[in-house]
């Protein structure tokens, strides 16, 4: 977990964080190109085993490398983080980069602009690797929805490294990066951050700008990073949050430093434990890692209670009808008319529109917009959507109240370690379950984030604990994540690798 | 048509109007708002629908249609939100229009129309703000959409701000529609908020219209008439098709609802074709958006920034000039017209009614056949206050003073000198006329003897006289004045 | 919660995918099951409780009328399918179908 003597290189070098490495750079002992040179050859060797990437820059970024290394010889770095890469899931538009959000609707899309979370990044001087795949417009919990291929676990390479941000997960678990950016939906970044053995923190909705962020569910969605470390996901978080004028549901008050205080300890905080999520249907392993967990929690000066959520049984349904509705609505766009593919264009509008959808679309978002229509059709939007934002109010109420007593809510990530490929895929419904500790601090906007906590005994592999805090009180949820991870000792070691 | 003699039918109407605003930049990015122009030139990530873009509110869209909300006195909304209207097109960038559903920006309101026939009050149902469309051009066939080959999309107007205003059923005619079209025309115009232009389609009317046997409950089958591209339009369109119906009911042959295209050309309309099914627009808050709760005091700093209305503009201007109504009807139908005049009788110092003659039954007609609007003829106002002094100071003519006024809308000059180039200075000389009127007076006898006799209606047939003598040159006041003196009794 | 061919049909119009028989059949089966599940929270009764568009509550937000830069022509049409003359080319506009 130290920097080290001498100038690190090859494997030592690809295993930092990137607050480690953005100390050697600062130091000198270390040039964004040499970075970002091994970084490219590690991809090499790794990515053909994983699948992370849909479209790698190392141009770009070698350029930007050098770009960088320049300003540091000049002095005028321009963040801390100068020069250290990052990869983006391909959901972020990247100007003069193709982007494809895991479809084949959009082969051969290159955008004309940046999205803010993108613009924000190059302005602090990171970087782009490239772009990592994803289960198609972000729905899924496995990457296998990605329109061109599923990403690989590198803890085992036959397993689902998670989704919809698989490829950021994988990308950074493999090596391949030392951080990414995903988006959050219903857990598509804590979810695979746990199932990888990696930090992956959601803000508070409203956060992180949403602009040039290709919507799937528009009051769910949110930028969020997954990384080596709790100190990691706090800096790359803070690079991005603050509000934007382009995106009208950006909070507009000022972020705040993540990283200040952050190793304040959690002596005396109060952890909320939820009556209602029972551990039934969860893997014996998982449970009991999550349980040493809370052991942990009160070890360091933290005291445990109970809070119910009576509404959270309703979490699943209401998602997935939220979600699926906006994303019906926000997909409309995807048409054949101004970019993207187009099958059929020589028929008629109706034809070809459909075909276009029909053949672009895989078959979970056809899903996804099927039952979202449905939910917003005549007759049907009392009883099916306006439902579902009820419950919503509901979800956040209860919420509320158990902030009353508690200052952060802990729970697993997820139910299960990673599961095999072509497991779930049959089973919509049966996936869709498996977000159940997610999707709740979505429909709340509540920032959460998942921290590894060891792995399962039963197979080895990597589980997450959940930490939920307050609305903007990202704060406080980091400092106690890195609490943990520190006296867990687990993120940095070797046991917290993968052997890929 | 024919209506049976027994019969008393009724007509019901309701209108939805769309109002293009002329605000700077679009409804929700940064593009410019103008007409026309190379396509696809004012375009962004935003109202192109491109994948990760998002809207955010033009604020003076949102204090524009609280004006006009409130011009038609509106309730505005404590409480609004945009919503999405779902449905595909290929003009639509996003496959959903951004407007407002359940909770509209203004509501509940009403305008009062007069005219020909006994004054209306008709409710407006709501007034609410929403996106454009681009601009389809279809290629192929008769260059109409039902038999081209394909069509090309320009989005230089997509996410232009549209205001739509939605009456209740209450108008009973094509001339109460046609009024109305044309008293909101102008309310839009007053408040600046619009170009208000028909044609160019900055102000689209489409009219539900029905008939129905008088006394019974029930409206009749309710067509949609579409494509009206001017008032005169509006009145022909619903005038062709409120016959239509009358004879239709009359026959038994019942009006279907439907859809009809107005022809322009043929002065009739005829069936769209039809939806198999009613749209299922899907309406729903739009996430990328936050609600608008406008506060009072914003509400009540927009009113009173707010110009004078039509309505109180007609009340002022027949209590400060004593206009007769119907000439306040005319000068009011734009704000432009009743500036130009209210400046032309402020340089004037008698009776301001003689200067709306002059505009009204003179310099309207040039325009016309110029087919140009009064605002942009080369007469100024305050030369037009000229032409009627020198009128009154006996200079010249009436006439004459028409001949003078072609002169200035010709080019511009005053009508002093235009009058001195063409010569036409009228006979005020008494010593003159006065040799004028004798020889008159010793040619018509008998006619003198009349007013001697003091028949003074007779004295007007001697004026003329002196007139035609004079080729209209003389003053007709002065000439009546010695006529008078020489045959007093 | 059991849903009919004919409904599937309705939203595959409305939602513009041209649905194989065999993607119909599934899709039928499908939504029915993720339906069924979903349709828990109809029986609820939540007569007072007011719904959440958005998680956090922001009010007026709204920007300047101010023209900012607009993409060239060649930029808007770049990643067209099809165009001519500077727009964008469709295929013949009909009504649904
Ligand atoms: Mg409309
Ligand atoms: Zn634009």
């Amino acid at each position: 977990m130290t920097a080290g003597s001498g100038p690190p290189s090859g494997d030592g070098l690809v295993w930092r964080t990137a607050t480690e490495l953005a100390r050697l750079l600062a130091s000198g002992e270390l040039s964004s190109v040499e970075l970002t040179g091994a970084l490219i050859e590690r991809s090499d060797a790794v990515d053909p085993g994983i699948n992370a990437y849909l479209h790698r820059t190392d141009e770009l970024a070698l350029e930007a490398a050098g770009a960088a290394d320049a300003r540091r010889s000049r002095g005028e770095a321009a963040s801390p983080f100068d020069g250290v890469p990052v990869a983006y899931k391909d959901i972020f538009v990247t100007r003069g980069v193709p982007t494809t959000c895991g479809s084949k609707i959009l082969e051969g899309w290159v955008p004309p602009y940046d999205a803010t979370v993108v613009e924000r990044c190059h302005g602090a001087g990171l970087p782009m690797l490239g772009k990592t795949n994803l289960d198609q417009f972000a729905m899924g919990s496995s990457t296998e929805n990605s329109g061109f291929f599923p990403s690989r676990n590198p803890w085992d390479t036959g397993r689902v490294p998670g989704g919809s941000s698989g490829g950021s997960a994988a990308a950074v678990a493999a090596g391949a990066v030392p951080w990414a950016w995903g988006t959050d939906t219903g857990g598509s970044v804590r979810q695979p951050g746990g199932l990888c053995g990696l930090v992956g923190a959601k803000p508070t909705y409203g956060r992180i700008s949403r602009y040039g962020m290709i919507a799937f569910a528009s009051s769910l969605d949110q930028a969020s990073p997954l990384t080596r470390s709790v100190e990691d996901a706090a800096a790359l978080m803070a690079i991005a949050a603050g509000h934007d004028p382009c995106d009208s549901t950006s909070i507009p008050s000022p972020a705040e430093n993540y990283l200040d205080g952050i190793d304040g300890g959690i002596e005396g905080l109060r952890f909320g434990i939820i009556k209602e999520f029972t551990g039934e249907g969860s893997q014996p392993g998982v449970r009991a890692r999550v349980d040493d967990a809370y052991t942990r929690l009160e070890k360091l000066g933290g005291t445990l209670q109970e809070v119910s959520m009576p509404s959270f049984q309703h979490g699943i349904p209401a998602y997935y009808l939220i979600a699926p509705a906006e994303a019906s609505s926000n997909l409309a766009r995807f048409d054949g008319v101004r970019y993207g593919s187009r099958v059929a264009g020589d028929t008629n509008i109706v034809t070809m529109n459909s075909m276009t959808r029909d053949e672009g679309f895989g078959a979970e978002v056809k899903r996804r917009i099927m039952i979202g229509t449905y939910a917003l059709s005549a007759g049907f939007y009392d009883a099916y959507y306006g439902k579902a934002q009820r419950v919503r109010t509901l979800i956040i109420q209860d919420l509320r109240r158990a902030y009353e007593s508690v200052d952060l809510i802990v729970c697993p990530t997820s139910p299960t370690t990673a599961f095999k490929l072509g497991e779930r895929t049959d089973d919509p419904l049966a996936m869709y379950l498996s977000d159940v500790y997610t999707v709740p601090f979505n429909l709340s906007g509540n920032p959460a984030v998942s921290v590894p906590c060891g792995l399962s005994s039963d197979d080895g592999l990597p589980v997450g604990l959940q930490i939920v805090a307050k609305t903007l009180d990202e704060k406080t949820m980091f400092r106690a994540a890195y609490a943990f991870e520190k006296d867990l000792g687990f993120a940095g070691s070797p046991e917290g690798r993968p052997r890929l | 048509m024919s209506t049976a003699p027994s019969r008393v039918i009724e007509t019901t109407i309701g209108l939805e109007i769309h109002v293009e605003l002329a605000t700077s930049s679009k409804m929700f990015c940064g593009c410019e708002v103008a007409f026309a122009g190379e396509p696809n030139t004012r375009t962004c990530p935003v109202c192109l629908g491109l994948p990760g873009s998002l809207p955010v509110v033009n604020e003076r869209a949102l204090e524009h249609t609280i004006r006009i909300a409130r011009a038609l006195n509106c309730d505005v909304a404590s409480h609004s939100f945009f919503a999405r209207k779902n449905y595909f097109y290929p003009d639509m960038p996003k496959n959903y229009q951004i407007s407002q559903y359940e909770r509209p920006l203004g509501a509940g309101g009403v305008l009062e129309i007069t005219g020909d026939f006994p004054t209306r009050r008709v409710g407006i149902t709501r007034v609410h703000l929403e996106e454009d469309t681009g601009g389809s051009l279809h290629v192929g066939g008769s260059g109409r959409i039902a038999d081209s080959e394909y069509s090309l999309e320009d989005f230089n107007r997509a996410g232009t701000p549209l205001v739509e205003i939605v009456t209740e059923p209450d108008i009973k005619s094509a001339d109460e529609a046609r009024a109305f079209v044309t008293e909101l025309r102008a309310i839009v115009e007053a408040l600046g908020v619009s170009d208000v232009r028909m044609e160019e389609g900055s102000l689209r009317v489409d009219a539900n219209i029905s008939v129905r046997n008088a006394g019974e409950t029930e409206h009749g089958a309710k067509v949609e008439v579409k494509n009206m591209n001017s008032i005169r339009s509006v009145g022909r369109a619903l005038e062709y098709e409120e016959g239509r119906q009358r004879a239709a009911l009359v026959s038994g042959d019942m009006p279907v609802q439907e859809t009809r295209h107005f022809d322009e050309k043929a002065g009739t309309t005829s069936p769209m074709r039809t939806k198999e099914y009613a749209f299922d627009y899907r309406y729903f808050p739009d996430p990328d958006l936050v609600p608008f709760e406008p506060s009072d005091t914003w509400i009540a700093s927009i009113e009173r920034a707010m110009p004078e209305l039509p309505v109180h503009k007609r009340s002022r201007l027949a209590e400060q000039y004593g206009l007769r109504p119907a000439d306040i009807g005319i000068l009011t139908t734009s704000t432009a017209i009743a500036e130009w005049f209210e400046e032309a009788a402020s340089a004037y110092d008698g009776p301001a009614q003689k200067v709306a003659n002059w505009i009204i039954a003179d310099l309207f007609g040039l325009c016309n056949e110029a087919g140009i609007p009064l605002t942009e003829c080369k007469i100024a106002p305050r030369q037009l206050a000229g032409l009627v002094r020198l009128v009154d100071s006996g200079s010249i003519s009436g006439k004459q003073a028409k001949q003078v006024l072609g002169g200035m809308f010709a080019t511009g000059d005053d009508a002093a000198l235009i009058a001195e180039k063409e010569g036409l200075e009228q006979l005020s000389d008494a010593g003159e006329l006065s040799s004028v009127v004798d020889e008159v007076i010793a040619e018509n006898p008998d006619a003198a003897d009349k007013v001697r006799a003091g028949q003074m209606n007779t004295v007007g047939f001697l004026v003329g006289r002196v007139m035609r003598k004079t080729k209209g040159q003389a003053n007709p006041k002065l000439v009546t004045d010695l006529l008078t003196q020489k045959l007093a009794p | 919660m059991d849903i009919d061919s004919g409904t599937v049909d309705y939203v595959a119009r409305l939602a513009r995918l041209a649905l194989s028989d065999e993607e119909r059949e599934q899709m039928r089966a499908e939504l029915s099951d993720i339906l069924e599940h979903a349709g828990r929270i109809r029986a609820l009764d939540l007569d007072g409780v007011e719904p959440t568009s958005h998680p956090v509550r922001l009010l007026n937000v709204a920007r300047p009328d101010e023209v900012r830069p607009s993409l060239s022509q060649e930029e808007a049409l770049a990643c067209a399918p099809a165009a001519e003359n500077g727009r964008f080319k469709v295929p013949r506009i009909i009504e649904e179908a």
